[in-house]
């Protein structure tokens, strides 16, 4: 299948910003927006809904928290308790003190590790992936809103033109 | 959305930079060759860690015994230098993370670089553990795995093993936030690069980043998480590190103030460190309109401020100790007889390093200052690895048995190592500034409308954006008006493109040409290098009226050098 996208080209984030705007207010459906850098405010104006990755963080955080009482309950309590320095592991709760720094490590690196390995999964970045923006100046200082098309475009050529695009492309896009 | 900035803040980006100039420049250590004193200072560092390596493979082969150690001082150059390349890590992480949360603008331009420095500063002080193993291949009873002795675990009521987790953490969490912020530089160098190898090693590690909408709103709250998260990390790092003296029963070591001053002193050295580097990495890759002098009197003030902490800790520790009355006390490295025994130089490096030369600083005209700034940062790294000299040798060099007091020489093994860690750290350091983008460049951009000189300037002025640099080029006034005219005019000065004797060169190699200008270009006329390589200004200016678009930039990329170098 394939259709057709209009690429518009800006060089202000705060004109791209306005430009997103008043696209949405058109009752145009905005399908990505590759910019150089986050412009802030643009995913609220683009419409997109709050990320969860915080969450998630705090997720994995719980998880290796967890994990770790659970290890260091099975080594130090139950698989085989030693008295060290005078002081024996009779239970967990007596111990724990000496396992905070484990803890709170293991809750570190479970939540940093697994989050950014979720938004690397979430986002599609990983090593040998293909770079997907349109056109390499967006890496640089060009910000390109990519808007599908469907029959006459010229209304919407005109709306992009007078929001400020340098430049603007028909794309047919293969899928 | 705003970009106002109060105007009594000092620019943190000069120069009149575009977003574009801010691409040029973070590419160019990259784009370039690598000049004379980089080979040089690179030769040098090479030849410092292959001595390194072989010490350390002749302690390995041979064993501890090559080392100054002694019945008494079981520890001395190792976890000093252990010690020592940890605490110069946490600047980093300081610097990415804990200035994140506060949103200090000013991190941006030096962000980079500092976490670069915090990941290999803390790989030198992970070797320094492993080598002190003696056998580094049963290094794996570190961890709490299954092994052949059954039920053999390791000890988690251990400060050591507190070590083991806490270093390997802040390690790989510092690795994959510094990554995470790399991928949309990597890819700004990716698309821009021209030879084929390069595009294809920048596509690998950017990991395919194509910055969109959604990818930088889960960007930004990434990494505002992993700064929440590397904060206490960092704290937490040299708490664990001082634990491995606190806990202990050593007279000078089991105190309670250590976690706090560990965790000042750390970020002390630091910084001293970050300025070392970044003082001369911004002279020689030119980025001193991104490193300029507000980051690093803000970096100097940090160092006053930590400085100041660890002052009052050794004056407490002093204090308390004398108070005591203890005479066991009077040996450890902040007392009396430290001061005027036989580590009396070690004691006086300590005090006149760390807490009376970075007093300098209160001057504004000093902190200001490169020259200044540089060689007290000097002073205050070399303070630091004394600070962990004396209070593991001084400390252990005199015990409750006098019969056994005894004191530290080093061999060349022990001296070898840890010349070999600093050639290794400056090693990795040389190659991540010709290789690596020095500089946050996205980030600075996300920053430049608020507090570059020209955005500033413009608002005072009332302006909504500063002029471009090279705004009066596009003047129209000479010109003839007609635009086949022009073109005609144009390909007249730079010759026509004859289809049957010449072949058309792919444009888009030259940069600030993307696949549609090209296209405009072609339509004009132009196809090939030669063309492009005898435009001068004059050419520029009619260029730009013809296509009425990116003024300026033509000569702002300066496409007639860059041609003439394909050409050649």
């Amino acid at each position: 299948m394939s259709s057709k996208v209009i690429h518009a080209l800006y060089d202000d984030d705060d004109v791209l910003l306005n430009a997103v705007k008043e696209v949405k207010a058109a009752d145009h459906h905005i399908e990505e927006v590759f910019t150089p850098f986050p412009v802030h405010g643009l995913d609220t104006a683009m419409g997109l809904e709050r990320t969860r990755m915080g969450v998630t963080a705090f997720l994995y955080g719980l998880t290796g928290l967890a994990f770790a009482a659970w290890f260091l309950n099975l080594i130090m309590i139950q698989d085989w308790p030693q008295n060290i320095g005078g002081k024996p592991s009779f239970s967990f709760a007596e111990n724990m003190p000496a396992f905070v720094p484990i803890l709170f490590e293991m809750t570190v690196f479970f939540a940093a590790h697994l989050m950014v390995i979720t938004f690397y999964m979430r986002s599609k970045i990983w090593p040998f992936k293909k770079a997907e923006n349109p056109d390499p100046r967006t890496t640089d200082d060009k910000f390109l809103m990519e808007i599908p098309v469907e029959g006459d475009s010229t209304a919407l050529r005109a709306l992009l033109e007078k929001t400020g695009a340098i430049e603007i492309n028909i794309i047919e896009k293969s899928h | 959305m705003g970009h106002y900035e109060a105007p009594i803040r000092e620019a943190i980006i000069t120069g009149d930079k575009s977003y574009h100039d801010i691409t040029v420049d973070v590419a160019a250590p990259i784009e370039g060759k690598a000049n004379k004193s980089w080979w040089i200072v690179f030769s040098i560092a090479i030849v410092a860690m292959l001595w390194g390596f072989g010490s350390i493979a002749y302690t390995i082969g041979t064993g501890i015994g090559v080392w100054g150690l002694n019945n008494r001082i079981n520890w001395a150059w190792d976890i000093t230098n252990f010690v020592w390349w940890v605490g110069i890590g946490h600047a980093g992480t300081l610097i990415s993370a804990v200035l994140l949360l506060f949103r200090q603008k000013w991190r941006m331009g030096i962000n980079r670089s500092a976490e670069a420095m915090t990941i290999f500063a803390v790989v030198q002080a992970g070797m320094f553990p492993l080598i002190h193993m003696g056998r580094i291949w049963d290094g794996f009873y570190t961890l709490p795995i299954p092994n052949q002795y059954g039920n053999l675990w390791v000890n988690f009521n251990s400060p050591l093993l507190w070590d083991v987790f806490a270093i390997s953490t802040y390690l790989s969490v510092s690795l994959v936030f510094w990554w995470t912020g790399l991928l949309p530089d990597f890819a700004m160098i990716r698309d821009r690069a021209t030879k084929p190898f390069q595009k294809k090693i920048y596509s690998l590690v950017s990991f395919g980043w194509s910055g969109r909408a959604k990818d930088w709103q889960r960007f930004e709250e990434v990494s505002l998480v992993l700064a929440g998260l590397a904060t206490p990390l960092v704290l937490s790092v040299h708490t664990i590190v001082s634990f491995d003296f606190a806990t202990s029963v050593i007279p000078g070591w089991h105190s309670t103030v250590y976690p706090p001053y560990f965790v000042a002193g750390a970020v002390f050295s630091g910084f001293a460190m970050v300025q070392s580097l970044l003082l001369i990495m911004r002279k020689v890759s030119n980025l001193e309109d991104y490193i300029t002098r507000v980051h690093i009197e803000n970096m100097n003030k940090v160092i006053l401020v930590t400085g100041g902490i660890v002052t009052v800790a050794y004056l407490s520790e002093f204090f308390v100790g004398w108070y005591t009355g203890s005479s066991y006390e009077d040996f450890v490295y902040l007392s009396v007889g430290a001061a005027t025994g036989p580590y009396w130089w070690a004691f006086w490096s300590l005090i006149i390093c760390n807490s009376i030369i970075p007093q300098l600083f209160w001057f504004k005209k000093i902190r200001r200052n490169y020259i200044w700034t540089f060689i007290i940062s000097i002073f205050i790294n070399i303070g630091m690895w004394f600070e962990r000299f004396d209070i593991i040798v001084i400390n252990l060099s005199r015990g409750h048995l006098p019969s056994s007091w005894t004191q530290f020489s080093p061999t060349f093994v022990d001296i070898g190592i840890f010349v070999g860690t600093i050639g290794f750290f400056f090693v990795l350091f040389l190659l991540y500034a010709r290789t690596f983008p020095v500089i946050a460049q996205a980030e600075v951009k996300t920053i430049l409308k608020s507090s570059g000189n020209n955005y500033k300037a413009a608002r005072d002025l009332n302006q909504p954006n500063p002029t471009p640099k090279v705004a009066d080029a596009s003047s129209k006034t000479s010109i003839a008006d007609d635009k086949s005219e022009k073109t005609n005019t144009l390909l007249d000065r730079l010759g026509k493109f004859d289809p049957n004797t010449e072949k058309p060169d792919d444009l888009k190699k030259i940069s600030g040409v993307g696949p549609v200008l090209e296209k405009t270009l072609n339509k004009i006329g132009l196809y090939t290098f030669k063309q492009v390589s005898k435009m001068t200004k004059i050419e520029y200016d009619l260029l730009d009226s013809i296509t009425e678009s990116f003024p300026g930039r033509a000569e702002r990329d300066d496409w007639a050098g860059q041609a003439k170098k394909m050409i050649s």
